[in-house]
């Protein structure tokens, strides 16, 4: 292949297009790509070593001039899904202007600042801005950036905040982004989202840039979520362990009855294919046909606790509630505190998981007056409501800590629930040392159900899942 | 890598480019690019992005573009080996056993039977075993179960299957292979390492625009426009199942034969269950769109 002898080619000649930090190594770009993809993997991007041997091969192929090409090729080799994608995208930004900034620090390159900061046409300056983030041009935005960042971005004015610069200068230039609703024809300024995005990203790195150049110094890398807010940081990270976790056990879920079906004893023989099968053999049925076993699918019923004593628990259960609706088509799900509300709808109609729990707390009528948990009242609501629908068929899975704040516990209703259902499962967020201790009162419905899992991590979850999905019977 | 392959290979970026809108579509930076590096390093594709953005219609073009016949598998689930690689033909083994001679040993018998003239290949097999380099789509590789992309992994990076009864096929010529997943499930490591990526998504605009244009030049250009402007109106809402590029496209068509010379909100609500088809999506839409056609909002970029 053409391409294997692509860094050594390229190497000696163009490695230095984008430079090389104060501290580099070995000159090139072999060695520049490898700290590149270091820093990837630090954010979270798995990349093994044959994609890097992909990558290489890749550049053999393109034109390095046009920095869109190169960055695509690399995309294309490196970033395996979307999420890869989007945080590549922020690494590549992030990475090529500090090598640039640091190559020209060390090198003692400066350019000419732009001094005519003053006599720039304001006025001008903001419609020919506007023109240029309404029709999307990236160059004309950046070069605007610049001069917007002359004119309004002096040293006087700058609070040494960047994030706080950016977001006087856009006042002042009255960027205002499109409103939802347009029902004022005759409002000027509407822009589209995404590109003012972009501007204040250009505003960013000019000011950024200034700011090197004033200080001849090169600041320490920041993380990614200051480049972009819409990454998330924090304990949103922890939400996506648990998501991936589920999204696995989604496919355990999804493949695991195949294999079941293959092993499983007294079978039905299909006489029909069995007969058709033996043709092929002169009529001796040598290969005996069974029917295909159908994956059940069961009618899962589920009730989640949201109340505020298992505040943190509940983002995991929802979150497990998002993952199981995408693999069973007969799941109800219920939310509730002091009363209970059937949730499905949300969870069919709503992709993400951050819409799916904002619309539960604002639309799901839970909450009633006092805020506390009562399973008394939940449980008699419920089986009003879904009386009739349980059959032996169904299987009734709750979360919750059965902690009744000292009402009623209603410990025969649940009975009633779970001897209509098949099977009751639940799964107490709390370890089983604290069950039974002051209001919990898990002891009174234990004996109704057909299994009670301490289940707050991931890990317990799916021993319960396997339990579930593993056993045939159960379901 | 593999000889005789070149003949078909486009030599740049520019010509893949062309070459796709000449065989009717148009693609976007990256999946010119991305389709050229699959040419050149002779690695599989893995596009992924929402239903309807023309991921299938991107390998078919390349077929068309390159002249390779199109080898197409779709996955479902419970696809298994007998239905992608290759199976034996048990009917032809059978009569080959019944007119043998009595007499011949079972050793000339079996070795007899287990060649290739018994062997009816699957697309898979197919698309390695042919003199022609072909385009292999594996399409909507994400129904199938994790056991089938382990097995798709032989296939992928070394382009070789093995049959036990027979040895290892190999690849004479290498084929452009594009998988395609509407992204239900994650696909394992092992698969996306082998491959390159593409994410297709819904074009902006002024794309979505030249394609109409492009498969249907008839319809005035004034009409094209706002077609697509409400086009992309429609799939900022939030909808079950947001209008694809072929429906535009065919929307595009039906309003060509229906001679109509305004989008307007009569002619909308006439037409629009062919680019919204969900009941509660269709509530959503007039509501939110038919309304607008009225006070004259939409459509103002197309007439200035």
């Amino acid at each position: 292949m053409a391409s294997s002898d692509g860094p050594d080619r390229a190497s000696p000649g163009r490695g230095s297009l984008y430079g090389g930090l104060p501290d580099a190594g070995s000159p090139g770009l072999a060695p520049q790509l490898v700290r590149f993809i270091d820093e990837l993997r630090r954010e979270g991007v798995k990349v093994g070593s044959a994609e890097i041997l992909d990558a290489v091969g890749a550049l053999g192929e393109v034109s390095w001039t046009e920095r869109e090409d190169f960055r695509e090729t690399l995309a294309a080799t490196l970033a395996k899904s979307q999420e890869d994608r989007r945080i590549f995208e922020l690494v590549f930004d992030r990475f090529f202007f500090r090598a640039v900034e640091a190559e020209a620090v060390e090198k003692g390159l400066k350019e000419q600042r732009f001094q005519g900061g003053d006599r720039i046409d304001l006025e001008d300056l903001k419609a020919r801005i506007q023109e240029a983030i309404r029709q999307g041009r990236d160059g004309e935005m950046s070069d605007l950036a610049r001069l917007a960042v002359a004119a309004l971005g002096g040293q006087g004015e700058s609070s040494g905040v960047i994030g706080v610069d950016v977001q006087r200068i856009r006042r002042s230039l009255d960027l205002r982004q499109q409103s939802s609703r347009t029902d004022d024809p005759a409002m000027e300024v509407e822009l589209d989202r995404e590109n003012l995005r972009r501007f204040e990203q250009h505003l960013r790195r000019e000011l950024e840039r200034a700011l090197i150049h004033r200080t001849e110094s090169l600041p320490p890398a920041k993380p990614l979520a200051e480049y972009d807010r819409a990454l998330p940081g924090g304990p949103l990270q922890d939400l996506a362990q648990v998501h991936r976790v589920v999204a696995q056990l989604k496919r355990r879920i999804a493949t695991s009855g195949h294999e079941q079906r293959g092993r499983r004893r007294s079978r039905a023989i299909d006489m029909r294919r069995t007969m058709r099968a033996s043709l092929e053999t002169g009529g001796v049925p040598l290969r005996l046909r069974y029917r295909p076993k159908r994956p059940r699918r069961p009618e899962i019923y589920v009730l989640c606790d949201v109340s505020t004593s298992v505040t943190s628990a509940s983002v995991f259960f929802l979150s497990v509630l998002h993952a199981l609706h995408d693999t069973f088509r007969k799941l109800r799900s219920f939310a509730f505190v002091e009363r209970i509300d059937e949730v499905t709808s949300i969870f069919e109609r709503e992709r993400s998981f951050k819409a799916v729990s904002q619309k539960i707390a604002r639309e799901a009528g839970v909450a009633d007056v006092s805020g506390y948990t009562d399973y008394g009242r939940v449980w008699h609501e419920f089986l009003a409501r879904v009386s009739d629908d349980l059959d032996p068929r169904s299987t009734v899975i709750v979360l919750g800590d059965a902690r009744t704040n000292g009402r009623d516990p209603a410990a025969p209703i649940f009975g009633q629930v779970a001897a209509r259902a098949g099977r009751t499962f639940w799964l107490n967020p709390e370890p089983r040392l604290y069950w039974n201790y002051g209001d919990s009162v898990m002891a009174t419905y234990e004996p109704y159900c057909d299994g009670v899992f301490e289940c707050w991590t991931t890990k317990q979850l799916e021993q319960f899942v396997n339990v579930i999905a593993g056993s045939p019977e159960i379901v | 890598m593999i000889a005789g392959s070149n003949d078909s290979n486009p030599a740049s970026l520019e010509e893949v480019r062309e070459g796709l809108a000449g065989a009717g579509y148009l693609p976007s930076e990256s999946a010119t690019l991305v389709s050229y590096l699959a040419y050149r390093l002779g690695k599989p594709v893995l596009v992924e992005g929402p239903a309807g953005v023309g991921k299938t219609e991107l390998a078919k073009a390349l077929s068309r573009f390159t002249g390779r016949s199109l080898v197409r598998l779709q996955c479902y689930e419970g696809l298994d080996e007998a239905k992608a690689l290759y199976e034996w033909n048990y009917r032809k083994q059978l009569l080959r056993i019944q007119t043998e001679a009595a007499g011949t040993g079972w050793e000339d018998v079996q070795e007899d039977i287990f060649s290739e003239d018994f062997l009816m290949a699957r697309p898979l097999l197919t698309a390695i075993s042919t003199t022609e380099p072909v385009v292999l789509l594996i399409d909507e590789i994400d129904k199938t179960d994790q056991e089938f992309e382990a097995m798709l992994l032989e296939v992928l990076s070394d382009f070789q299957i093995s049959i036990p009864e027979l040895g290892v096929v190999e690849a004479t010529t290498h084929p452009l292979v594009l998988l395609t997943s509407n992204n239900t499930r994650e696909l394992t490591e092992a698969l996306k390492r082998r491959c390159l990526y593409l994410w297709l998504d819904y074009p902006d605009a002024e794309r979505e625009l030249e394609i109409v244009r492009l498969h249907v030049p008839e319809l005035p250009e004034m009409l094209s426009r706002k077609l697509v402007e409400i086009v992309h109106m429609v799939r900022g809402l939030d909808l079950k199942k947001p209008p694809s590029i072929a429906e535009s496209i065919d929307w595009a068509r039906a309003l060509l034969l229906l001679g109509a010379s305004d989008i307007d909100r009569t002619t909308f609500e006439q037409t629009m269950s062919i680019v919204v088809k969900h009941r509660t999506d269709l509530d959503v839409v007039a509501e939110r769109v038919a309304v607008r056609l009225e006070d004259g909002v939409l459509g103002r970029a197309g007439q200035s």
